[in-house]
């Protein structure tokens, strides 16, 4: 009854379609924790007006349906001049979402730290730098660890939307495979276990840098 | 042995009787003498036949049958069809003609005949009049949005060049915001869309450039009818050079007849 063998002649569609997602979710990675990062800085010790604006942000993403946000910005900005790709629109959607939620998320880290402990780095002797990362950042990342990489597997998982706007990703190889030879079941199977594929792998990832970043702790 | 010979030369006795009694029966004569034709239209399928704010079947379809009756000086009966029973009421005599989008192909060939084409038709490539495009092959090099999975997307992607950028979207809507947006200049899709969007934003609509798979539509009518057949193809004939059907299809498609229709 099943015909996996229909699948082969599209290898190339769905393994371009593989890459592509693996592209994006590496990159709205790196700069959505980026994002994440700075934003949480600015709500957990930032003036007051900013702090407002990042909430602002925080709220307003973290409220609104992922491909809304997506369709207002490949559909909606072009109505005033901004036209973009559907890749930089995905990349920005992405970048944007997975940034909200990850203020959110590190910014807990941070009111995790005690005063006490950078004051103490202050008494140590320590600069600026050397607490912003060892006393503040390091400690407060190894709280959140596991709750970030989950977030970033979720924006991976949910990057199966932008396949709506014609980005040629994991989920549009599978739509288009199925439109070609009707093989839902099969498509969507191989698919499925792609992305689960790629989450574990993205898990062992984030788990491997988190035992180089968190190394202090068997030094102990 | 001899009754089944005898049996079947009965038999084919009374078929060539039918036979020849349906040819000899002039549906052209009849509509004279009754002074009325009856003529199967859709109510069901805008903008070639539906009903109207005033509850009166409209249409191209009911535009043509009109044109017929009136050209033929005879009154005008309106049969409302399904696209399922359309071609049944034809076998039936219970119409003399079918305008109601009928599209040709071998098995109707068999079953009825059918005018030169009255009304467009087609899968195409539509898009903003400052893109000079003629052909497919004039497509290298640009993107077109297209609904995935759809007769469109399977035309362009066989015929083609390679360097055509195709961007599928979802569904019919999806590829009509891209279009709406400006996010793709060009479009494949099927006349009737494009003259939803010449509807929604007459500023925006976009032009014909080619054809992908032309399916114009014809008059149907009871096989052997060759009077009638002759007169409906003069009339049709007709229209086209008075520029009759291009009215029709600005009123009711938004576009012009595509160049070359009907030739």
């Amino acid at each position: 009854m099943l015909h996996f063998s229909d699948l082969f002649q599209y290898t190339d569609v769905f393994l371009s379609g593989l890459l592509t997602t693996v592209e994006l979710t590496l990159l709205t990675t790196i700069l959505g924790i980026a994002l994440g990062t700075c934003c949480a800085a600015i709500r957990q010790y930032g003036h007051t007006v900013s702090q407002r604006l990042v909430a602002v942000y925080v709220e307003l993403i973290r409220n609104t349906p992922f491909i809304v946000q997506l369709f207002f910005i490949f559909f909606g900005l072009p109505a005033i001049g901004l036209k973009l790709t559907p890749w930089q629109a995905s990349m920005i959607a992405l970048t944007i979402n997975l940034g909200a939620y990850s203020t959110e998320i590190i910014r807990a880290g941070l009111s995790s730290i005690p005063k006490g402990q950078i004051e103490a780095a202050k008494v140590l002797g320590m600069n600026f730098r050397q607490t912003l990362t060892r006393v503040i950042f390091t400690p407060a990342f190894e709280k959140i660890y596991p709750a970030l990489t989950s977030q970033c597997i979720i924006v991976m998982l949910g990057s199966a939307v932008i396949s709506q706007i014609s980005v040629e990703d994991l989920t549009y190889a599978a739509n288009l495979v199925q439109s070609r030879n009707f093989r839902a079941f099969e498509s969507y199977l191989v698919t499925a276990l792609l992305y689960l594929v790629l989450a574990i792998a993205l898990r062992f990832i984030f788990n491997q840098i988190g035992k180089r970043l968190f190394a202090y702790r068997e030094v102990r | 042995m001899k009754r089944i010979v005898k049996l079947l030369s009965k038999s084919l006795f009374l078929t060539a009787c039918f036979v020849a009694a349906s040819v000899n029966a002039d549906v052209l004569q009849d509509i004279q003498e009754r002074n009325t034709i009856r003529i199967a239209v859709p109510q069901d399928f805008p903008p070639f036949g539906s009903i109207g704010t005033d509850l009166k079947p409209q249409g191209i379809d009911v535009d043509m049958a009109n044109y017929i009756a009136d050209q033929l000086d005879v009154k005008l009966e309106i049969v409302p069809v399904t696209s399922a029973n359309r071609i049944p009421y034809l076998q039936t005599k219970k119409v003399d003609l079918v305008i109601s989008s009928l599209g040709k192909n071998p098995e109707r060939e068999k079953a009825i005949d059918f005018s030169t084409p009255y009304a467009p038709f087609f899968l195409g490539v539509f898009g903003d009049k400052k893109v000079m495009v003629d052909d497919i092959a004039g497509l290298a090099g640009k993107t077109v949005g297209v609904t995935r999975g759809s007769v469109e997307d399977l035309e362009l992607e066989k015929n083609a060049p390679k360097s055509v950028n195709i961007r599928r979207f979802e569904d019919n809507n999806t590829t009509l915001t891209a279009y709406l947006s400006g996010q793709v200049s060009l479009i494949a899709t099927g006349n009737l869309v494009a003259t939803e969007i010449a509807k929604r934003q007459p500023s925006k609509a976009p032009e014909a450039k080619f054809m992908l798979k032309d399916s114009p539509c014809y008059i149907g009518m009871a096989e052997g009818e060759t009077a009638l057949q002759a007169k409906v193809n003069e009339l049709i004939q007709q229209a086209l050079a008075s520029g009759e059907l291009n009215k029709i299809s600005m009123k009711w498609l938004k576009a012009p007849l595509p160049k070359g229709f009907g030739a």
